[in-house]
């Protein structure tokens, strides 16, 4: 398996709440991440609302079950550093980038700079990525 | 062809399972070569040897499980997933208390791993889900 490395993407289309998918999928990439392939995430529909800023499911203020919205933070520290969004999705819903986590990673080429990991990305665009990738996980 | 396949929806309730199901038979047919069948989501229901569908129907677990032997396939269940809603070996049961189990013979529970090693190993990894 060593020098083996294929593209990963993981294609994140459901809400996060609603149903486990979203949930799961994130699973897979935390574990995915210690295979050290060459890894990006997309979001895409109701996928967007994943990343949604200032998520809360407490009890007394939401639905009452586990806010995973944390872990898309930390998920730089994996070297998951590919986050696209689409930009068709996100304009249906009304949103844009600023109500999105303002999630980074430090580049280690670039002397540990802190850059963004979320890339808004057009149709076409996201279409080229996936078309470059060896493995699509779809949830 | 090197194939690996995952599963991500339960028996009956979605026609996932039985598309794979398909898929993989034509592909043996063919002459590839089925890598691994990983099972995720509620896709894990598929491997519970509890199952009892109608007489006139067909019966999904089964019909994996006598495929696996005649193919000796490898039949992953997501560990995690299959905990979460119930589905256990021998082996897990004892380790959790629980006194039951419910996995059919064909199926082994492993990590997610195995999923991603699937990705790398072969050449399509084809998913099945709603």
């Amino acid at each position: 398996m060593e020098g083996d490395v294929k593209k990963f993407m993981y294609l994140n289309r459901k809400a996060p709440y609603g149903t486990v998918y979203a949930l799961e999928s994130l699973e897979v990439v935390l574990i995915g991440a210690a295979f050290d392939q060459d890894v990006s995430l997309a979001f895409v529909d109701d996928g967007v609302y994943q990343l949604a800023n200032n998520q809360t499911t407490t009890p007394n203020d939401g639905i009452g079950m586990k806010n995973f919205s944390p872990t898309y933070k930390a998920l730089g520290d994996y070297d998951v550093t590919k986050l696209y969004v689409d930009q068709e999705s996100l304009e249906a819903r009304g949103l844009s980038v600023d109500d999105l986590m303002p999630l980074t990673y430090e580049d280690e080429d670039d002397d540990w700079a802190e850059k963004p990991s979320i890339r808004v990305v057009s149709r076409e665009e996201l279409t080229n990525i996936m078309d470059e990738q060896d493995v699509v996980l779809s949830f | 062809m090197k194939f690996a396949v995952m599963i991500n929806e339960g028996p009956y309730q979605h026609q996932s399972s039985d598309s794979a199901y398909n898929f993989v038979k034509a592909a043996l047919d063919k002459g590839h070569e089925i890598f691994r069948i990983f099972f995720y989501h509620d896709g894990v229901n598929n491997a519970t040897r509890l199952t009892i569908p109608p007489q006139d129907d067909r019966n999904i677990v089964e019909r994996w499980s006598a495929l696996a032997k005649e193919h000796e396939l490898d039949l992953v269940v997501c560990v995690a997933a299959a905990q979460r809603r119930g589905l256990l070996d021998e082996n897990e049961a004892s380790r959790n208390g629980k006194d039951a189990n419910n996995i059919d013979e064909s199926f082994r529970i492993s990590g997610l791993g195995q999923l991603i090693e699937a990705g790398i190993q072969a050449d399509r990894l084809v998913v099945f889900g709603d």
